[in-house]
């Protein structure tokens, strides 16, 4: 029985520090040289620049359908010219965020697993290493970088989208005049939801990255390995991704409000 | 000159490496024989640092890397090359940058001078038109001989090869063994060898590369040559022979008369 307990536990504990590990490891080669910043301009592209479309749809259709939900709820309280403002402070403060995160653990986290997967499982990391090179410094530190920086820029595109995909609906569906909606849309932002809107997918952005590298890097069990991984990357990211936004919404309300 | 003292490695209960101890010599070659399993492949991970034994010495050079760091660990890298198993190609990079990666990425070599040293051992392999070739275009035997130019473009003077014919015809082994041949005898690097395939440990043990007229040829070595390369013969992690190939061929021992049969 004791046993039965006991081998999870271990083995979490184990997943745990190694984790701390690589992180660890990441965060302090950021102060020490080499540095492989074609690497990171690489990363930035592909975690970055190629990830806008689906997150430019997802907040676009998330902003459309806010209003559209939202519209039928605020005509029983005859509400309905406040709903740029209810769509605001959700993309901003909440849907942004971590719609922006899950579509990133979807594209980029999954991405990351299977290719540092299969790169463990064909020795290449090994083989990077025998030529010289820390993995960590070459392909963790570019990657977290990259993730760190992008995701609050793309979770500022998707709210943009997202309000604007709003202000459609209420514009021609709800019949709300574009000047309510857009002063609706700037009364109910404060300082502190943009501070929130902006420092939530920093820490979701590295979540996703060093959950993806981590599960990517322990990959073992050949091609059938780099399935499990990726998967596992996917459903840890999403999962860590949800719990972080909770977690930092808490801190940051205690923090700011 | 690398020395391994007493190596033992395990993995939970499984003891794969059970004091194991033999030396290599500047200039020589060791070929590690084995059945799968036997802990050859692990062999060469732990005397290049990429795993750590439970216990023993390893130097490298008189240097003890056993308890080194990481990134301490790189600096002797820089001296040892690896040809593993499949080659293990970066996928994403072209021959070229392959061939060049140290040189590209670690040194702060001028890349003029990084091509010319691709194309040399390019070259010296004769895959010199392949250089912008992905690794995915490329055969089995290319990819091994690509991954024998990445090992020796940034000039190591030890390289160890894990596993280099495995799986590959038998024309196209010999090509590979003639580049292990060439690099020992022509630019002088010692090698460990980690082989199950018999008739390749055989050709590279008895044969030298010798330069005639500028054209490199292969042919039958010397007595002192073949005394040169040696062999190891690991079984289920413990070492039970150590001799050159006359020595082997005339062992009386069951298991190696199996083996050899």
């Amino acid at each position: 029985m004791l046993s039965f307990i006991e081998e999870p536990l271990k083995t979490a504990a184990l997943e745990v520090q190694e984790y701390v590990r690589l992180t660890t490891a990441a965060i302090r080669s950021l102060f020490s040289p080499p540095i492989y910043r074609h690497d990171i301009v690489e990363q930035f592209d592909a975690i970055g620049v190629r990830s806008l479309t689906v997150v430019l749809l997802t907040g676009f259709f998330t902003g459309a359908v806010l209003a559209l939900q939202s519209g039928l709820t605020l005509d029983q309280f005859g509400a309905r010219p406040v709903v740029g403002r209810l769509v605001s402070a959700s993309m901003v403060k909440e849907l942004g965020p971590v719609l922006t995160g899950l579509m990133l653990t979807g594209r980029v986290g999954s991405g990351i697993a299977a290719e540092l997967g299969s790169m463990v499982v064909t020795d290449q990391i090994n083989a990077l290493r025998a030529l010289g090179t820390d993995p960590i410094r070459k392909l963790v530190v570019p990657r977290m970088l990259a993730g760190v920086f992008m995701a609050p820029v793309l979770t500022v595109a998707a709210d943009f989208v997202g309000i604007v995909g709003g202000w459609l609906v209420a514009r021609f569906q709800l019949q709300v005049s574009s000047g309510v909606y857009w002063s609706s849309v700037l009364e109910s932002l404060y300082i502190q939801d943009v501070w929130m809107g902006l420092i939530k997918p920093v820490v979701i952005g590295f979540v996703i990255v060093s959950v993806a590298c981590h599960v990517g890097l322990r990959t073992s069990g050949g091609t059938e390995g780099v399935g499990r991984a990726t998967t596992l990357a996917v459903v840890a990211g999403s999962v860590a991704v949800i719990a972080v936004d909770f977690f930092v919404t808490r801190l940051l309300i205690s923090l700011m409000y | 000159m690398i020395v391994l003292e007493h190596v033992s490695l395990a993995f939970d209960e499984k003891v794969v490496l059970r004091d194991v101890s033999f030396t290599l010599l500047s200039g020589r070659t060791k070929i590690i024989l084995g059945a799968s399993g036997a802990g050859k492949s692990l062999t060469l991970k732990i005397i290049l640092g990429l795993l750590r034994a439970d216990g023993g010495a390893i130097s490298i050079r008189g240097q003890r890397i056993d308890q080194l760091e990481e990134a301490d660990l790189m600096e002797v890298r820089a001296d040892v090359g690896m040809v593993f198993q499949e080659g293990a190609l970066f996928d994403s990079l072209t021959v070229r940058e392959n061939v060049g990666y140290r040189l590209y990425e670690e040194t702060d070599l001028p890349l003029e001078q990084v091509d010319s040293r691709v194309k040399e051992v390019l070259g010296f392999v004769g895959l010199s038109e392949f250089i912008d070739r992905m690794p995915g275009a490329l055969s089995g035997g290319q990819r091994r001989r690509v991954a024998i130019a990445r090992a020796m473009a940034s000039r190591p003077r030890m390289l160890l090869y894990d596993e280099p014919t495995t799986g590959l015809d038998p024309i196209t082994a010999t090509t590979v063994d003639n580049e292990i041949i060439k690099l020992r005898d022509l630019e002088e690097v010692s090698s460990i060898l980690v082989t199950h395939q018999l008739r390749d440990a055989f050709y590279i043990a008895t044969h030298e590369a010798v330069v005639d007229q500028g054209t490199t040829r292969i042919v039958p070595a010397g007595a002192e040559k073949r005394r040169e390369t040696e062999f190891v013969m690991l079984r289920d992690g413990l070492l039970v022979f150590e001799g050159d190939a006359d020595e082997l061929r005339q062992s009386q021992d069951p298991y190696l008369e199996t083996f050899l049969s």
